[in-house]
């Protein structure tokens, strides 16, 4: 198949970027979206350009280094697909494919396609943590946990962080990626003492990084290549509220 | 370079008294004491991060890198199938001296019993401190945590989180590292490659490390260094490593004067989703728990044409269960790896290259639903059909071996010290625990053990007998004159100016390292090695091409660094294999092997880490480091 790609280039975050376009011949339908990027690159280096810089690591979906716009939807047309399992057949030859960065006040451009996302990690560092030192703890199977509730907490805790829920919020909201850390932590019994203290700091966080605010649309949830649900964000809410108490 | 002393420092006395009695000879520091003291953490998975939030919690001040943006994109992340504990909540006979058997055993008796033992005796404890921490495991319905069990053993052990227990359990370590950032006892450095280290008066005090945003070259002082940087298996390119898993940290340590042992103890994973074309930039591993649930097998028939659901089962060839029938398709990795191969080569592969395998779950799906598979193995199927477009719950995987771990790393005493004071290794970074073939859930294992519960009472022992220091006039020399080396190195790779790109170099190297030290090896093909290794380092030095500037965020730049020492890791590695005229784990000699096409050890002649010294000016030394086995009786592994 042929491609036609329209990809931003920026050459770092003080410079102003554009779109260039480049077409790609006889690509095969089976390699992935990123190994696509890869034989731009190389044709791109052989001709003393500077290839396109996007972030990516793991090439499994897990990692959470991937992610930029493709076509104006973060990761790509596949519904719970991160780009890196994407594959060219989901494309037709001829396509037009526009590349953009994930784009937010809160995730700086760094060069092309690839941002800043150290944010999140503000976030997490402001309360998504259980306190306990190690060599404390006490044995393991003490603790009982619901099923159902350590079902719920894992699908929480399946979060891998990639922002894909930011750049699709309309308002640039980290709401759902918050939330799905203050859930997971609510929903276990470990998670009680600084039950309160955890959801305000972690949601001043998001502020102060100038991260918007959500107005549950529902635009991340849809997004998110790992499916985490907007059953979260009422979950944060719930914890915020109580905490106010 | 002086000879160094390669003295494993294990504790005498009862097994298992080893570790509990070192732990109460060991030197300690109070928090206050502590504080003076600074420790730089390279590598920030699983055994980075654990150790600097102990670390830190005991009070000392850690500066972490990773040339990650975030801890939490480390590799340990993708590991998905658990972590093994001798906890016996399966009530199966488990107890912490069958992990350490099992483990030694399955490491075909190249590792330390006391190393092992501890590890073993360990497990546990991280299990607690994992659930303390909110890592959501698998449950039973009764709340409690659930357990399955893992190839190589026959009890149920692994502690599990779905197919994503490395994500989960690094989520934990990263969140104990974010609580002592909260707390300001840790500096992270995201985006940080560590490119030398810095060794005063014989002793490591600190690292050089490039700023990959903007190419800044920097020297860190510290009073002890701990490398936590993984494995090397991407020194074949392909491998199931994540793309930018590289050895350059402890290259460059081993150009420093740290021995490297064991580096062609390589482990192949027999579940991997196959090769498809040339343009491939990495491997996808599907989860060894799936062998507990599928079934391996091919066609009798060579060459077989039908689709897999078309061919009868009278004339399919369940090898695993034929030939091992005690373990089936449980036996280790190396062996199920070396097997699969075997059928192949034979002509009974499958799929459009015949370099392929089944692995079937029609018979568990047909017994307990289509749910209970889901339930267990959803997204690794998920995934399966995302990148060969096949779904796996109508028709079999098609599976072949891949690249997956390193056995062999830095050579390190019971302390997890190399041999350059001061310099510590952890995770799958060092050689110790696994011999010559690690067991499935085991890394996670050694991960954390080595960064919660082993390193900060070693590092604080090296430590009580160290004065806190800082840079001052005497060494701030020696961190100018470290800094601008690298600086150099740099600068002679932007002016190479060939044509090449670093893929093209890296993609020979691969197919080298893998068609001579990969599955199997023999002599002759490993002379060929050590011939066209030093070709393609020719190659690099004078046809490589980098775009752009290294003052700027140049990727291809940071995959030149990482490849010229993988260049010279091949050679090392070949070079080993070569010496070990023996089969032993996933190192199998052709030479070397029983009428039954196993492993043959050489127990008189080869029971020893092989430790090597680098040699800037030739053939690397070799030192060895004899292991004895006092409490378990050698044997040939047998899985049948």
């Amino acid at each position: 198949m042929n491609i036609n790609l329209k990809v931003w280039r920026q050459e770092n975050k003080e410079r102003k970027g554009g779109f260039k376009t480049y077409r790609l011949q006889d690509v095969d339908p089976n390699i992935s979206f990123l190994e696509m990027l890869d034989i731009l690159n190389n044709k791109l280096i052989k001709q003393k350009l500077d290839p396109v810089a996007f972030d990516h690591d793991c090439r499994e979906g897990i990692c959470g280094s991937c992610g930029f716009m493709i076509n104006g939807q973060p990761h790509g047309p596949q519904k719970a697909t991160t780009v890196c399992q994407l594959h060219m057949r989901s494309f037709s030859s001829e396509d037009e494919i526009v590349l953009e960065p994930f784009r937010a006040k809160a995730f700086k451009v760094i060069k092309d396609l690839s941002v800043d996302r150290t944010s999140f990690d503000r976030i997490i560092s402001a309360g998504g943590f259980i306190p306990v030192d190690t060599g404390n703890a006490e044995e393991a199977n003490t603790t009982i946990v619901e099923k159902t509730n350590a079902d719920e907490a894992f699908l929480s805790a399946a979060c891998i962080g990639c922002g894909a829920c930011v750049a699709a919020c309309k308002n640039s909201s980290a709401m759902l990626f918050t939330a799905a850390k203050v859930s997971h932590l609510a929903l276990l019994p470990q998670g009680e003492p600084g039950k309160k203290e955890r959801v305000q700091k972690m949601v001043a966080t998001m502020d102060e990084e100038g991260f918007g605010a959500c107005t549950n649309t529902g635009a991340c949830s849809a997004e998110c290549p790992k499916e985490i649900s907007q059953e979260n964000i009422a979950r944060l809410n719930r914890e915020f509220i109580k905490s106010q108490l | 370079m002086k000879n160094p002393v390669l003295d494993p420092r294990t504790p005498s006395g009862a097994l298992h008294r080893c570790w509990s009695n070192h732990k109460e000879d060991l030197g300690v520091l109070s928090g206050e004491e502590a504080n003076k003291y600074k420790v730089i953490i390279i590598g920030t998975g699983l055994a980075g991060a654990s150790a600097a939030a102990t670390l830190a919690e005991k009070g000392f001040n850690v500066d972490a890198f990773s040339y990650h943006e975030s801890p939490r994109r480390a590799h340990s992340i993708a590991a998905q199938g658990g972590i093994n504990a001798s906890k016996n909540y399966k009530n199966d006979g488990d107890s912490t001296k069958r992990l350490f058997y099992d483990t030694i055993k399955g490491g075909d008796f190249r590792s330390r019993e006391e190393n092992v033992y501890r590890l073993a005796e360990i497990s546990a404890n991280i299990i607690d401190q994992c659930v303390a921490q909110g890592v959501p495991f698998a449950r039973e319905y009764g709340g409690l945590l659930d357990n399955r069990s893992f190839g190589g053993v026959q009890v149920s052990r692994t502690f599990y989180a779905r197919g994503q227990t490395g994500q989960q359990l690094l989520l934990g370590a990263y969140s104990a590292l974010s609580r002592q950032l909260s707390k300001g006892k840790v500096r992270f450095f995201p985006r940080h490659d560590m490119l030398d280290i810095v060794v005063v008066d014989g002793k490591a005090k600190g690292v050089v490390t490039r700023n990959l945003l903007n190419g800044e070259i920097n020297s860190h002082y510290a009073d002890a260094v701990i490398l936590a940087t993984g494995g090397y298996s991407n020194v074949y390119y392909l491998s199931t490593n994540a793309m930018a898993s590289n050895v350059t940290a402890n290259w460059r340590a081993h150009r420093k004067g740290a021995l490297f042992a064991n580096p062609s103890f390589t482990q192949i994973h027999p579940t991997c989703i196959p090769v498809k074309n040339n343009f491939q930039s990495k491997l996808t591993l599907m989860s060894e728990s799936l062998r507990n649930d599928g079934r391996v097998w091919v066609p009798k028939k060579k060459n077989d044409p039908r689709k897999p659901n078309d061919i009868p089962e009278n004339e399919r060839d369940y090898y695993l269960e034929r030939i091992y029938p005690a373990f089936g398709n449980l036996v280790p990795r190396d062996v199920a790896s070396r097997r699969a191969k075997e059928v192949c080569d034979s002509g009974q592969g499958v799929g459009q290259t015949g370099i392929a395998v089944y692995l079937d779950f029609k018979h568990v799906i047909k017994d307990k639903g289509k749910e209970y598979i889901e339930e267990k193995y959803g997204n690794l199927f998920d995934m399966y059909q995302k990148i060969t477009d096949e779904n796996p719950y109508k028709a079999p995987m098609k599976i072949y071996p891949a690249v997956h771990y390193t056995m062999g790393g830095l050579w390190v005493d019971y302390n997890l010290m190399t041999t350059v004071p001061g310099l510590f290794s952890i995770g799958e970074s060092n050689f110790s625990d696994h011999g010559a073939n690690r067991l499935g859930a085991s890394a996670l294992m050694q991960g954390l053990a080595d960064g919660y519960f082993i390193v900060p009472h070693t590092i604080t022992d090296y430590l009580s007998s160290e004065k806190p220091g800082s840079l001052n006039n005497t060494n701030e020399e020696l961190f100018k004159k470290t800094t601008q080396k690298t600086a150099q190195e740099i600068e002679k790779i932007m002016n190479i100016k060939g044509t090449l790109v670093v893929d093209e170099i890296h993609r020979e190297l691969g197919k080298t390292v893998w068609d001579k030290i990969g599955m199997s090896r023999n002599s002759e093909g490993l002379q060929e090695a050590l011939e066209s290794i030093p070709k393609i380092k020719e190659k690099f030095w004078t046809k490589l091409l980098i775009p752009g500037s290294k003052e700027d965020f140049n990727q291809e730049l940071e995959k030149a660094l990482r490849l010229k020492d993988f260049i010279e890791l091949a050679e090392l590695m070949a070079l080993d294999a070569l010496e070990r005229k023996e089969s032993c784990g996933g190192h199998f000699r052709e030479e070397f092997q029983t009428k039954e096409n196993e492993a043959k050890r050489n127990d008189l002649e080869f029971m020893y880490v092989a430790a090597w010294q680098y040699n800037k000016h030739g053939k690397p030394k070799l030192f060895k480091e004899n292991l004895e086995y006092k409490n378990v009786k050698l044997k040939t592994r047998s899985y049948k």
